[in-house]
């Protein structure tokens, strides 16, 4: 039987578009832009300056935070530039441009050959965090602070996140059956890592292939075991995804590692592969480009720095004026105001909407009918939360109905007949609430 | 008959046993209030805008009582009147309060404010503002959802046509509550005799700023150079004036004749910003 959770919605998923479509390599760039801030945590400060000449894989910002990720020069070439661009997710940011050689030279040393079986863990961390790996699905934490939990807490589980419950993203579903040994090694190095002796690969069942593909490949490895899930959003949020599997709740405010859990995305565990075996840093990713508008939808792996428009291109440019462009899946997703952002580590998907899929309609208020209540995966009441954030009283909304709780997955608004922008409220509160605290 | 004698005893016989019990309870219980502290509540303009730095009006006007170091003309809204009654009544020393007006330092009305994208999320400045700092080129100027009008309390804002809010200048009192809310904080509150103001906040270098707005500040200086008293002065690519030097010594405001994108305005005050010249050819 497949599991699920309680809530959720059935977005049609739109995934035909680029399933069947193998991964294909782009050309590198003549020009990459690569922002010194790609994940959450303390930003990084360029340490090449205009005119310096890298090597593919060199690190070119650093900083000594714990909460951070070193960034790596995608390709060998010239730094010609270090000022502010477009950033797709903080809006704007600085970052350093490289123009290419054309040579692709990997640096010094790189790639090399490492039997992982005889590192000891803090060695595995201590190459995580010198590759610069981050959470690939989209959040984007750094990889080595997720696995270095304090010593009061007992790690028991490892879960490799492969639902991709977005729809039109075929990424994951991709490496899933084009990488499937990349991904087990990724999984074993990061469980030698954290001294867990259970792992599981949740994945949704509308990818019967790669649940296939999955299960041949671990059907010696006693330790791993794949299991199927119902196909639902939010089915790969990392809250319902560790309830689904192990019927542990993350307690409110809490952390996957309060339960013994740790979740890593499929592309996080190829990235954890490549830089634990060979010192790969991760300067590279593949990322669904679809959506309407797009002429020849793809699955591409692509250098970190690439623009969204020689992405674009690359699929042949929009076969009809786009509406919205989107930075990762429909529901989660960030809009763009333009298509010079370049790619950074969790950019999943690149989504070009035409008019006729942005359904926008007018908000309208809320008439208490109760469908997002039944749709929240979290338990919560969407409609409340909105209503609070609409009248300006954040703190009750904390307060009283768990604002914190909310993990944004949109299921609420995607359900709601009148149209309201629901999790946009939350945010709103959100951001408030953190603001009063920072005042305090 | 009987039945309807027996209701009247037992009702009237509880309300008075209950009544008792309440008048027992309001002497025995009685919590001691400073009954000052209510005469100077009942001064206070009650718009609960919290200028003074106190929740609201009744906190004030418990904390003027009660503390000796929280001074009388803490209520910007009340102005000298009622700073003077509250002087009066706590035996404080009375103190002046500057009076005071709020201003809106951005002319990015919809003809002069370039967008860098058609926003359609929660129609609220500090909810767009979460968006890449919202939908303006212009990182720094008004976002024009009137987030400032919705929370003035004392209904002295309304939004203008061309987006941008417009201040009442007999009903604002200075409270400063759409400073606190303006998420760009384009909102100051400036002494009312100021003379000219600046009216942008942009602080990006002269070409992106004129690039993002057609009345942008771009940061030239000539204005400062004009100015004999040295009253303005550049920080960031933006000119700021010194009100105090402005208000004493300023005679005939030469700092507004050569301004090039008429980024300094002469305070002409309940006038739409950005419009100054349409309402008023004569005054330069």
């Amino acid at each position: 039987m497949v599991k699920s959770f309680r809530g959720g919605v059935h977005p049609d998923d739109r995934k035909r578009f680029t399933a069947a479509k193998a991964i294909e390599t782009m050309p590198v760039p003549d020009k990459v832009i690569i922002p010194v801030r790609q994940h959450i945590g303390a930003p990084c400060a360029p340490i090449v300056k205009v005119g310096d000449l890298v090597k593919k894989g060199q690190v070119i910002a650093e900083t000594q935070a714990f909460v951070a990720s070193p960034i790596h020069a995608s390709t060998s070439g010239k730094v010609v530039e270090i000022a502010d661009y477009p950033h797709p997710v903080f809006g704007c940011c600085s970052a350093i441009v490289i123009e290419s050689d054309g040579q692709d030279e990997w640096a010094e040393g790189l790639p090399l050959t490492r039997d992982w079986r005889t590192m000891d863990s803090a060695a595995i961390k201590n190459a995580i965090r010198q590759a610069g790996l981050v959470g690939m699905g989209g959040a984007t934490f750094p990889t080595h602070v997720k696995m270095s939990p304090p010593p009061e807490k007992k790690l028991d589980t490892f879960i490799l996140n492969a639902a991709e419950c977005e729809p039109y993203l075929t990424a994951d579903h991709r490496v899933m059956l084009e990488q499937t040994d990349r991904i087990i090694t990724g999984i074993l190095i990061a469980m030698k890592a954290l001294g867990v002796k259970e792992g599981y690969i949740g994945i949704e069942d509308n990818k019967p292939d790669a649940i296939e593909a999955m299960r041949k490949a671990v059907d010696n490895i006693v330790e791993l075991s794949v299991v199927p899930l119902k196909t639902k959003y939010p089915q790969g949020a990392e809250k319902t995804l560790i309830y689904v599997i192990t019927g542990k709740e993350v307690p409110s405010g809490g952390l996957p590692m309060d339960v013994g859990v740790v979740v890593q995305n499929v592309g996080t565990a190829v990235a954890i592969a490549n830089a634990v075996e060979k010192g790969l840093p991760l300067i590279e990713r593949v990322t669904t480009v679809t959506g309407g508008c797009i002429t020849e939808p793809k699955n591409l792996l692509l250098r970190i720095g690439t623009t969204f428009e020689q992405a674009i291109l690359f699929c042949n440019g929009l076969k009809e004026q786009p509406a919205k462009l989107i930075m990762g899946g429909p529901m989660m997703g960030m809009a763009q105001s333009t298509v010079n952002v370049p790619i950074i580590k969790g950019t999943s998907g690149i989504l070009v909407l035409s008019a006729k899929d942005v359904n926008h309609g007018e908000e309208r208020p809320c008439i208490r009918c109760g469908r997002c209540v039944d749709a929240c995966p979290m338990g919560l009441i969407p409609s409340m939360l909105s209503i609070l954030g609409e009248r300006g009283k954040f703190q009750e909304a904390k307060a009283e109905y768990d604002l914190l709780d909310c993990v944004e997955c949109g299921s609420c608004v995607y359900v709601c007949p009148a149209k309201r922008n629901i999790v946009h409220y939350i945010k709103l509160s959100k951001a408030q609430n953190a603001a009063m605290a920072a005042k305090k | 008959m009987n039945t309807s004698i027996l209701i009247l005893l037992v009702l009237t016989s509880l309300g008075l046993i209950f009544g008792f019990i309440l008048a027992f309870a309001n002497k025995k219980f009685a919590i001691e209030v400073n009954p000052l502290i209510h005469i100077v509540e009942d001064v206070l303009p009650k718009g609960q805008c919290g200028a003074c730095g106190f929740a609201g009006c009744a906190a004030y006007a418990e904390a003027v009582v009660l503390n000796a170091d929280v001074p009388p003309n803490l209520c910007i809204p009340g102005k000298e009147p009622v700073a003077k009654a509250v002087a009066e009544m706590t035996g404080k020393q009375a103190a002046a309060v500057e009076p005071r007006i709020a201003q809106v330092k951005c002319a990015g009305s919809k003809e002069n404010a370039v967008l860098s994208h058609e926003y359609q999320g929660v129609q609220d400045c500090a909810a767009a503002n979460l968006l890449f700092g919202g939908q303006k080129t212009c990182k720094y100027g008004c976002l024009g959802f009137g987030t400032c009008v919705k929370n003035c309390p004392f209904d002295a804002m309304t939004m203008s046509e061309e987006g941008l809010p417009v201040i009442d200048p007999e009903k604002c009192t200075g409270c400063g509550k759409c400073e606190t809310v303006c998420p760009k904080h384009v909102i100051a509150m400036m002494p009312l005799g100021s003379k000219v103001r600046v009216n942008c906040s942009s602080k990006d270098k002269g070409v992106t700023a004129k690039k993002a707005c057609k009345a942008a500040c771009i940061g030239c200086s000539l204005c400062m150079r004009q100015c004999p008293h040295g009253a303005i002065e550049m920080q960031n690519n933006l000119a700021v004036v010194n009100p105090a030097i402005c208000q004493e010594k300023c005679t005939e405001a030469l700092c507004l004749t050569k301004c090039p994108t008429k980024a300094i305005r002469p305070v002409i005050l309940g006038v739409v910003p950005g419009t100054e010249d349409k309402a008023c050819a004569g005054c330069q």
